[in-house]
């Protein structure tokens, strides 16, 4: 197998430009994905039998969950290859996922106090999976606190990878052990469990805001890194062409 | 960063960086360490790369940086008795000798926080005879040392190149040791 | 990391000279006991004195205080020998930095572990545990401990050299002790009941293998980027 390809996206001036071609064909179907989700879920969407519409946050909060944990494994997995390979693009790019990752979880936590008022009568309830997401949110806090406590540049990238690998490996087992606990301290989740299977008015425009948010995590990780990449490279002459290609040279 | 060295160091030689400060003396010492990764080129020791075999290397080696890595709260022989069993067993009265060797022999029992700056370096030097190490690597080994004190490496020095040994000097002062052994690398555009 | 014969004599050097450093300036380790006593004490003054109500939380309290107090003692794990160059000295010994790394972590939970499960025993009372709870009360922090100091050895590492490592060191470690916190507090709210603890307590034994075998590694791996 070839792996130039690979390779040559450690070049920071190669992937910049690559990246900067991809990111609108992630940007605009972000942007449709989620306008078309949202207004199937909001307004074509029936009111759930139980719930009305209460339920409809659901379109927000479901994706957000989904994305927040993704943003984890990818900056997981960009921090491991930035540490094998030592490529500075993947630690780049793994800087640029925490942020992300940290406000979708935000916007999980905050979308599930908002459903669970109307749902639960309590803004919290201490249901294992948004214990989880609150866990995950602290680890993004973490990762970014650690980063930003460290100087230099290449020590904040492979100290903070560190971690990133630390904390993948323990998302599964915090999650397990906050499902145990919850099983001894609550009796059955508050969540109820399997239901009536949602009609396809309903999971089709949640696919469609997973889809959504899941480009527009990419397309958003993508202009962090070319950002980064830049700021990082800000000596170099190929940095200077891209901004003030006009600059005559001193 | 470093770049386009080249050095070579044979059996019963000294190399002294003379270098100006900031030329990076410390990260070469570090960087054949292995303390800091080389992110081009290869170190080669007694012809085999050190990576293959880093644990041979390192036995062989004995590091003295900026900081003695001696504790304060234990006494001198304490703190040699330690850093030695580290790497190998010790035996009766070897501890004895080698604080001798370094001027220290009635200081032994003596916490090292109540010595001077110079005797703490000494003991770190009786340290580097009692590893055995081949390769020595010593970052400002008379630094805060007087007129004594320095007579004290230089003699460590010369007993450790006339059994074979080989070292690489970061210094200000060139040390005296006798011209046969050693070699004075004044920049770092030259090769050595 | 290969452990040879040369390897548990190190071990052992570390062992006794960290055990020897502390008993000759006791306060570093003394500072986390009176810290966890003092965190236990202020729960009945902050609620219902009532020995029944107290029982009832008891197991938290002591689980808390003992995180906290945790984390307040791993900072000193690798602090002063980083700052020594005695770590260095561990990265060129040709041993597994890694396997030294694990000794340190074995000491610093002898003089902060240890002492803390000894500790415990007379919160757990003060807040209204049963006499036939000390063991079970003993065994759950001893085994919850070793977790608890080998997840610090990963932040100790990670931390290393920073200006303001302290409530960074928190944000960073306390996360990674949930599970420690879950299970070590359920073993010890069973044996406050009288009830079998063994389920809680293969758990926890799990946590410490798990992190017996990852945690050095992490934690060498941070180290030595520090170093440089």
């Amino acid at each position: 197998m070839n792996w130039a390809w690979f390779h040559r996206f450690g070049s920071p001036p190669y992937f910049y430009s690559v990246a900067g071609k991809i990111i609108p064909w992630l940007a605009w179907p972000a942007g449709l994905l989620i306008v078309a989700g949202l207004w199937g879920g909001i307004v074509m969407a029936p009111p759930d039998y139980q719930q009305s519409d209460a339920a409809r946050i659901m379109y927000v909060h479901v994706p957000a969950a989904y994305v927040a944990l993704m943003s984890y494994t990818v900056m997981a997995i960009a921090a491991t290859v930035g540490l094998i390979w030592r490529m500075k693009v993947a630690h780049a790019a793994a800087a640029a996922c925490a942020p992300i990752g940290a406000s979708f979880a935000a916007v999980c936590l905050l979308t599930g106090m908002l459903w669970g008022q109307p749902m639960w009568g309590t803004y919290w309830a201490w249901d294992p999976r948004l214990v989880s997401v609150l866990v995950l949110f602290f680890f993004f806090l973490g990762y970014i606190g650690l980063r930003g406590a460290i100087d230099d540049v290449s020590r904040a990238d492979r100290t903070s990878a560190v971690l990133a690998i630390v904390g993948f490996v323990n998302v599964p087992i915090i999650h397990f052990s906050v499902i145990w606990w919850n099983s001894i301290h609550q009796g059955p989740s508050l969540i109820r469990k399997g239901g009536p299977a949602m009609p396809a008015s309903m999971w089709v425009p949640l696919v469609l805001v997973i889809f959504g948010f899941t480009f527009y995590f990419y397309a958003v990780m993508l202009m962090r890194t070319r950002a980064e990449v830049l700021r990082r490279d800000r000596g170099g002459s190929w940095v200077r062409d891209i901004v003030a290609p006009q600059e005559p040279l001193p | 960063m470093l770049r386009g060295l080249s050095l070579r160091l044979a059996e019963g030689q000294a190399l002294q960086l003379l270098w100006p400060n900031g030329a990076g003396k410390t990260s070469l010492l570090r960087a054949v360490a292995g303390l800091i990764p080389v992110e081009d080129g290869q170190l080669l020791w007694r012809g085999n790369r050190i990576e293959d075999d880093r644990a041979a290397f390192c036995a062989d080696l004995a590091f003295l940086g900026h900081d003695l890595a001696l504790k304060g709260d234990l006494t001198a022989a304490e703190n040699l008795h330690f850093s030695v069993s580290l790497r190998r067993r010790l035996a009766g009265g070897e501890i004895k000798a080698a604080l001798d060797e370094v001027g220290l022999g009635t200081r032994a029992d003596a916490l090292v926080r109540q010595m001077s700056a110079g005797q703490q370096r000494r003991v770190a030097l009786a340290r580097l005879g009692l590893w055995g190490a081949r390769l020595w690597l010593l970052d400002e080994p008379a630094a805060n040392l007087d007129a004594a004190g320095q007579a004290v490496v230089v003699a460590a020095l010369a007993r450790h190149l006339a059994a074979g040994g080989c070292a690489l000097i970061s210094t200000h002062q060139p040390l005296d040791l006798s011209a046969s052994v050693n070699r004075l690398w004044r920049d770092p555009k030259e090769a050595a | 990391m290969s452990v040879t014969a040369s390897s548990w004599h190190a071990a052992a050097q570390i062992l006794r000279r960290d055990l020897t450093l502390a008993f000759r300036r006791p306060g570093e380790w003394l500072q986390p006991v009176a810290f966890f006593f003092i965190v236990t004490l202020l729960f009945p003054l902050a609620l219902d004195p009532e020995l029944s109500h107290l029982r009832r939380l008891a197991p938290a309290a002591l689980w808390v205080a003992a995180m906290l107090s945790s984390v307040l003692a791993i900072d000193f794990l690798f602090r002063e020998d980083g700052r020594d160059g005695t770590l260095e000295q561990f990265a060129l010994s040709g041993q597994s930095f890694a396997w030294l790394l694990l000794a340190k972590t074995a000491a610093h939970w002898v003089l902060t572990g240890v002492p803390l499960a000894l500790a415990a025993p007379f919160a757990a009372i003060a807040l209204g545990a049963p006499a036939d709870a000390i063991p079970g009360v003993l065994a759950s922090l001893l085994l919850g401990s070793v977790s608890l100091s080998l997840i610090g050895a990963i932040g100790a590492g990670l931390t290393l050299g920073l200006r303001r490592g302290g409530a960074l060191l928190s944000l960073l470690v306390l996360p990674l002790a949930v599970p420690t916190l879950i299970f070590g507090a359920r073993a010890t709210e069973l044996s406050i009941h009288g009830e079998s603890m063994a389920g809680p307590m293969y758990l926890l034994a799990a946590l410490s293998v798990f992190g017996v075998t990852v945690a050095p590694l992490a934690a060498a791996a941070a180290v030595r980027i520090s170093l440089e």
